[in-house]
């Protein structure tokens, strides 16, 4: 499967990657490669394969609706990079 | 030219379990920031999520109380994308296998019954509260809500117009809370509503470029923020624009939609299986069990109180507007059999009262047995019914009860003939004009003078036995 320099260019937008032209190169070029190695599962007839999302048998972990122990405050705020009045602190955003 | 107007509804219901959806913190309102959080919803390293049952099973019952099939098999989904409300930097939802799918509901405007689909019904968790400085260039977050679990309703395109939308989003509030799923409070951020809009000439096959419209936080602005972007897309259509499909966000203090910078630009949340978390398997037997939980709906209820009580619709319709109101209802009608009687009184004087002091019928003082009562008292003769509205705001205030009250304040009504018989002779004395007018066949003067033996009295006389007393003195 072939991967552009533009889809490499979407993937590092979304994901808020700076990368250099040199490394969009490489990248694209990579990309296409692991692509085309897993595009060898299609050879395999998969029609009476039902799609799996999860690997485990279990279905149905469930926890009673009961409240546990929190976390202080101050122990939640304590990895905040910025704390203001008991709030997480952020540059601006506005969506 | 004449345009068809296309709405449909995206609702986001927070539901009423104790804890999170995917952890034990509590998921109470109105907390100091930060103090109802975990290193699950925090979004820690090295944490994993667990689904609470009862959020599970509140999903379902939503996706029944809507019609809706309850899918054998559903998963759990991260939706990605980069927006401080959740920590994680994706949120857990259901993409492809929701709870529930393809079910209705029914909506009445302007006396014609609607169906409207409802495409789906899935959970996941809601995010955090974000707020913004208002000179300064920060935010902050406030992750108390952050894996409260929500049910997302999606409808299907069937809307035809902002009161059709209106009626459809009331009707939903009053089937959850029915169901007693969510409590559905707009201005508390339990119910959200978002919509995507699009118009078309009437008789077109094709959909317009639709808009999605956010931010709508009361009823009011529902009706409102519909209002103004249809007429603001049907006037660029007739203008020769052509309508851009973006996100909008309706400013309620201007009363117009202004377009919002997307959350990701192409909206590529790149969705994929959860693998943290296991699938949902819902057996036939566990749907039936939670259908036999869900109450009568308010439709049905209404259609009820229509035929078996004989009530008009318009009191059918108010009395079903909360199960509470209606269980009063029905509570008292079993003590006073008298249907209309004891709707007047619910929908004149209790609401009155419980809107004047703008509280919920779940916080009166007034018990069914009480008003019930009350009307025997009045029926019996005991007080009369103008007393018996003084009686009532005296239940009102205190909620003794009243025949407890008659007797403390002395309300009891007068009866006796010759007690009456001396107040009406003094009231004809010194009336004589009324008195001629009577004689002389003036009707009118009968109330006049039945009035002044009422003020008198001060509303305690029988009304009939001053009727018949001074029909007697005239003749």
């Amino acid at each position: 499967m072939e991967i552009t320099k533009g889809n490499v260019e979407h993937v590092a937008e979304l994901a808020r990657l700076e990368i250099t032209e040199h490394e969009k190169d490489i990248f694209t070029e990579q990309l296409s490669n692991i692509l085309d190695y897993v595009e060898m599962l299609n050879e395999l007839d998969t029609k009476e394969v039902s799609p799996t999302s999860h690997v485990v048998p279990l279905v149905n972990v469930f926890r009673e609706d009961e409240i546990k122990e929190v976390l202080k405050k101050d122990e939640a705020l304590k990895n905040a990079p910025e704390k203001e009045d008991g709030y997480f602190k952020v540059p601006r955003v506005i969506e | 030219m004449s345009y068809e107007v296309v709405i449909g509804l995206e609702v986001h219901v927070e539901l009423l379990t104790k804890s999170k959806i995917f952890c034990s913190c509590p998921t109470s309102f109105g907390d100091e920031p930060n103090t109802n959080v975990c290193p699950v919803c925090l979004g820690l390293p090295g944490v994993l999520p667990v689904i609470n049952k009862r959020a599970v099973e509140f999903a379902i019952l939503s996706g029944l109380a809507l019609n809706c099939k309850v899918n054998p098999r559903s998963k759990f989904d991260r939706k990605n994308y980069f927006y401080p409300d959740l920590p994680k930097a994706y949120q857990i939802s259901q993409y492809d296998m929701p709870v529930a799918e393809d079910g209705y509901l029914n909506i009445k405007v302007n006396g014609e019954t609607k169906c409207i689909g409802i495409t789906r019904v899935h959970l996941e968790e809601d995010a955090g509260k974000l707020i913004h400085a208002e000179n300064g260039d920060y935010s902050l977050i406030d992750y108390n809500r952050t894996g409260v679990p929500l049910v997302e309703i999606v409808s299907e395109p069937d809307l035809r117009s902002h009161e059709e939308a209106r009626v459809f989003l009331e009707n939903l509030k009053r089937i959850l809370q029915y169901t007693q799923v969510s409590d559905c409070k707009m201005e508390e951020g339990s119910l959200r509503c978002d919509a995507n809009i699009s118009v078309r000439l009437k008789g077109k096959k094709e959909l317009g470029t639709k808009t999605e419209l956010k931010n709508m936080n009361s009823f009011k602005a529902v009706q409102k923020g519909l209002e103004y972007e249809i007429k603001r897309q049907i006037d660029s259509l007739e203008k020769g624009e052509r309508i851009s499909q973006e996100t909008l966000r309706w400013d309620e203090g201007r009363g117009l939609t202004v377009s919002m910078r997307s959350k990701e630009q192409a909206h590529d949340y790149r969705y994929f299986p959860d693998p943290d978390l296991m699938p949902l398997e819902v057996q036939q037997e566990w749907v039936e069990k939670l259908k036999g939980l869900l109450p009568e709906m308010p439709l049905q209820k209404k259609e009820r109180y229509i035929t078996q009580y004989g009530l008009p619709e318009y009191d059918a319709e108010v009395l079903t507007f909360s199960m509470d109101m209606a269980d009063f209802f029905e509570d008292c009608v079993k003590e006073y059999p008298e249907p209309k009687v004891v709707s007047n009184w619910v929908m004149g004087e209790l609401m009155g009262f419980l809107n004047a002091e703008r509280i919920d019928i779940t916080e009166t003082k007034v018990t069914p047995l009480n008003l019930a009562k009350l009307l025997h008292l009045i029926d019996k003769g005991t007080i009369s019914g103008k007393i018996g509205k003084t009686v009532f705001e005296e239940m009102f205030k205190s909620g003794e009860d009243p025949e407890a009250i008659v007797e403390e304040k002395g309300l009891l009504q007068i009866s006796d003939t010759k007690e009456l018989e001396k107040i009406v002779d003094e009231v004809i004395k010194i009336n004589p004009g009324p008195v001629e007018d009577l004689k002389s066949g003036k009707k009118k003067a009968m109330g006049f003078l039945v009035g002044q033996v009422m003020k008198q009295t001060k509303g305690k006389a029988n009304p009939q036995i001053v009727n018949k007393i001074l029909r007697n003195r005239l003749k």
